[in-house]
């Protein structure tokens, strides 16, 4: 058994929504896991059941080899980050660290100890007089990580937690929170819908939509080798590009051009799938891509436009190739790295 | 120059609203610093007299009543119990209720709490003959606790506790939840704490309101060892410039009670912000 399991855990709301449909999933110990989905997903809803601030309906949450359904949440020894980070208003930073120390009845000298401890880890040494009033979004974002740290708690929980912050210093938290992590060494589960920081920050993903998990996996595994249509379209920035086409015989017919050889045995309607970045020009390719926009990062550029049956169609190109609005490219698929997906379920068939 | 026509203009309404107040409040101390005799003759008076420390110190020690047993600083004593026990009394069983109606899962919270509010339309005299057959079965009438209980608790109390505690995002509940904290710490730590601007505004309000009583009061004590001070603003005979000095002694308790408080009040008010 892993550090923490999850079996077939369903979670029903008293009005009758189906948040979460049997999921199951095991978290070893120190690994860093996420949950990925669009918002009402019950990435969320997983995440509480874990803490213990939502009743499971059915199934079991194991932490550490013991049963949690009945556990109360101050006794399961998790901490949670939230997305407003909830600190206590009312007490200044030192305090909020020390509280969850304090309940459990340690004794004076070491709260202090642990507190300064925590408090240098994450450079808020100087604020700890200070309400939480006075802090900067960042500091807030520290201080709720330090009341998380210092309590040494077997897993850590963040809800969204970065989706408060503006997009720099997003990034910032973002590669902190995974060097803390690194250093500290604690499982920890990490809600979010930004599939950025979600790719950034796993060591396994598991990327949930309507309440079921649709994949789980390393990010690159997930970035891959995407086994649905929801996946596929999910990760991956720009999102990838899809169309509608008919497989038969290993061939695939697309609109305009036709792919054989393919490795499938489906036969019927399917979307294909193309990243904008496995793409490359060349003469007489595939694809044919009006171009309308060109996005230019610096590094890349991101050119949109539209095929010949008017549908809308991205490609990415390294950002020293200079692209003119109104032409025409000529575009081939890398490698075969393409997707078919059935479009019926929506599930991966090559 | 218009702006400055409107705002003296506005001013000047003000004052005449603060003159039309203060006037008679200052009408009455100026008189009682005078004899009975000087006010007899002349009429109330707009300047202060010389008999100040003469008839105060009568009012507060002079044995009134009818069988001559109580003075005014025994009920200055009693109303200041009356007073501050209704306050305290009312604000704690209030942040109570308003605790358990909020944060535990009572089937018909919303129902009882309405329940509650509905209090506040019938007021003290309509159920005045139960309340007191209630105190008078538990031999409650004649003592503090028969004073003070049946009039805290207070509706209006327990609907600001429960318009506040809803404010209070479901976050810190849970945060303090996980940092162990059961339901008692959590409101102990968090929601009196939080609330705390709330509270002395709320202790103010009813230490008035207990101090005010008057027709409960009334009833509940035959003994006048239990009269209170604005019981004593009826019964209290004697000359006019006596009267009036028990007047100004009665207006000071809730008068001082708003001032040292207000401090802690507009205090509490900043540090939160």
């Amino acid at each position: 058994m892993s550090f923490l399991d999850l079996k077939n855990v369903t979670k029903i709301y008293p009005n009758g929504t189906k948040a979460v449909h049997e999921t199951s999933l095991s978290v070893d110990e120190g690994e860093f896991m996420v949950f990925v989905g669009p918002s009402g997903c019950g990435k969320s809803t997983l995440l509480r059941m874990v803490a213990g601030l939502e009743d499971i309906t059915e199934g079991d949450i194991n932490l550490d080899g013991k049963l949690m359904n009945e556990v109360d949440p101050s006794e399961r020894d998790v901490a949670m980050v939230f997305q407003n980070y909830a600190l206590y208003p009312h007490m200044n930073v030192y305090n909020n660290l020390a509280y969850g120390l304090k309940n459990r009845g340690i004794d004076k000298e070491t709260i202090e100890q642990k507190v300064n401890d925590a408090a240098k880890l994450l450079q808020i040494s100087d604020y700890l007089q200070r309400k939480p009033s006075m802090l900067s979004g960042g500091q807030r974002q520290r201080v709720a990580m330090g009341r998380a740290i210092v309590r040494n708690p077997k897993i850590f929980l963040f809800d969204e937690p970065l989706s408060n912050l503006d997009a720099k210093l997003r990034i910032q938290m973002r590669l902190e929170i995974k060097k803390l992590q690194q250093k500290v060494g604690v499982t920890s589960i990490f809600v979010t819908h930004d599939q950025v920081e979600a790719m950034t920050l796993a060591d396994r993903l598991a990327v949930i939509n309507n309440g079921i998990i649709e994949q789980l996996g390393t990010p690159i595994e997930i970035y891959d080798n995407p086994k649905s249509l929801f996946v596929a379209g999910f990760i991956g920035s720009p999102q990838m590009n899809f169309l509608d086409g008919n497989l038969k015989n290993k061939t695939l017919s697309a609109e305009g051009f036709e792919i054989k050889d393919i490795d499938s045995d489906f036969e019927g309607e399917v979307t294909l799938g193309i990243r904008p970045e496995h793409l490359s020009q060349s003469e007489n390719a595939l694809i044919s891509l009006k171009v309308e926009l060109v996005e230019q990062l610096g590094s890349d550029n991101l050119v949109y436009g539209q095929l010949k049956n008017k549908k809308d169609f991205c490609y990415r190109c390294p950002g020293n190739q200079t692209i003119e609005k109104g032409s025409n490219l000529s575009l081939n698929i890398e490698n075969n790295k393409y997707y078919i997906f059935d479009k019926s379920t929506g599930k991966r068939v090559n | 120059m218009t702006r400055f026509i409107t705002s003296s203009f506005s001013h000047l309404i003000l004052l005449i609203g603060i003159l039309i107040m203060v006037v008679p409040v200052w009408m009455i101390f100026a008189s009682s610093t005078h004899t009975s005799s000087m006010i007899n003759m002349n009429g109330l008076q707009m300047f202060v007299g010389d008999s100040f420390y003469e008839n105060y110190l009568r009012v507060l020690l002079y044995q009134g009543g009818f069988f001559k047993e109580i003075t005014a600083l025994k009920m200055f004593f009693n109303s200041f119990i009356m007073a501050t026990g209704v306050a305290i009394l009312s604000v704690v069983t209030s942040l109570m209720a308003a605790y358990a109606l909020v944060y535990y899962r009572i089937k018909y919270a919303t129902l009882l709490f309405w329940i509650i509010f509905i209090t506040i339309l019938v007021p003290l005299e309509l159920r005045i003959f139960p309340t007191y057959s209630v105190m008078a079965e538990l031999n409650l009438v004649n003592s503090y606790f028969g004073l003070i209980v049946p009039i805290s608790a207070s509706a209006i109390a327990t609907l600001f506790f429960r318009q506040f505690y809803k404010t209070v995002p479901d976050e810190l509940l849970e945060s303090a939840k996980l940092d162990g904290a059961n339901t008692w710490r959590f409101f102990v730590d968090f929601l009196i704490p939080l609330s705390k601007t709330m509270i002395v505004a709320m202790l103010i309000f009813m230490f008035v309101f207990g101090y005010n009583q008057y027709l409960w009061p009334l009833l509940v004590t035959t003994s006048e060892q239990y009269w209170t001070v604005v019981m004593g603003l009826k019964m209290m005979s004697g000359s006019i410039v006596h009267r009036f000095a028990f007047v100004m002694m009665s207006m000071v308790p809730p008068i001082l009670i708003i001032i040292v408080l207000q401090k802690h009040f507009i205090k509490g008010v900043f540090q939160d912000k």
